[in-house]
């Protein structure tokens, strides 16, 4: 007999599946039969460390940290992508160079918008 | 031979033979007492002897209890560490009213139960037992690690001892005991109420 070879992945997800299941059903037998809740308002409030909460939790950010999202994309993201471009230039296609040069600009761009801004100042 | 229990005899008979009897709360029980997870806060000095108890060399993770929450929906037991200030008060009160039950509590040092040596301080709570029930006092300026095991240790007895079922069942199985406590809230002089009448009684002064 010759077991079909994805019968091992099919036992695999069974067992995944059954391990938190079995306890969570466990818990909710126990739960639904001998534990009773106890719901309250204090119990069911929004937990802040204990102090009352104010206010809603959808607030808006305000927006003026995208200068660090743009500057952290340029000196850090894409470097990741430059090193193996670099390592593979001399044996890319044209089309992938022109690729590369497109996603340069994109972020020259961003670079000369900080610049602009005065972002690349050092702050006295 | 009450509900729950095994002829110790019969048990160790079998158990000879290699058969392990238990009942559902012995098993219950066991669980809970070698799982007890702690809630995360510190008040004052107690607490630096608690961290002393987590670390390496006193190592609660030996009785199940290192697992430390930040939150209290996942906590069962509350060791309150050090001076507890009436401004700090409503804040325990609330943490305990959102753990969910069984929860636990440990007075940890004189100040927790009486104030301590700040108990003439216009700031400071007579002890954390005058607004929720507590299961575990231990005395100390701070107490040793040491001293905090033990009063672990007595809360896994106190855990073991609890019924699962009859009239003196464990309070959190019982859907008339109370899970939350009311908060304390700042008056004109002082904490109002200045203890909850349902945990504690202040004692009667007689004049002989």
């Amino acid at each position: 007999m010759n077991p079909n070879p994805y019968l091992f992945i099919v036992i695999f997800i069974a067992v995944a599946l059954a391990f938190p299941l079995i306890p969570l059903a466990l818990a909710w037998v126990w739960r639904r039969f001998f534990q009773p809740p106890k719901p309250g308002a204090e119990k069911n409030a929004i937990y802040e460390c204990g102090v009352e909460s104010i206010g809603e939790a959808h607030i808006q950010f305000r927006s003026q940290y995208y200068l660090y999202a743009i500057i952290f994309l340029i000196f850090d993201v894409e470097t990741v992508f430059l090193v193996p471009f670099a390592v593979a230039f001399t044996g890319l296609p044209v089309g992938a160079f022109i690729a590369i040069l497109i996603f340069l600009f994109l972020l020259v761009e961003g670079l000369v918008w900080a610049w602009g801004k005065g972002c690349l100042q050092w702050a006295r | 031979m009450g509900e729950g229990q095994i002829d110790e005899a019969l048990r160790t008979e079998l158990q000879r033979q290699g058969v392990w009897v238990t009942s559902m709360q012995e098993l219950y029980n066991w669980g809970r007492k070698n799982s007890i997870w702690p809630l995360q806060f510190g008040l004052a000095c107690c607490a630096i002897e608690m961290i002393a108890t987590a670390a390496s060399r006193y190592d609660i993770a030996r009785f199940g209890g290192e697992i430390f929450r930040p939150s209290p929906r996942q906590a069962d037991l509350m060791i309150v560490a050090g001076t507890v200030t009436k401004k700090m008060a409503p804040q325990i009160v609330r943490l305990y009213n959102q753990m969910a039950d069984p929860k636990y509590v440990i007075s940890m040092g004189a100040c927790a139960i009486s104030g301590g040596p700040f108990k003439q301080g216009y700031n400071v709570l007579k002890g954390i037992d005058r607004y929720i029930p507590v299961d575990v006092y231990i005395p100390g300026c701070p107490p040793r690690p040491e001293a905090l095991l033990h009063a672990f240790m007595e809360l896994q007895r106190k855990i073991d001892e609890q019924k699962l079922t009859g009239a003196d069942k464990a309070a959190h199985l019982d859907p008339e005991e109370p899970s939350e406590f009311p908060v304390p809230a700042f008056g004109k002089h002082d904490l109002e109420p200045p203890a909850n009448p349902d945990v504690f009684q202040p004692p009667e002064l007689k004049r002989v």
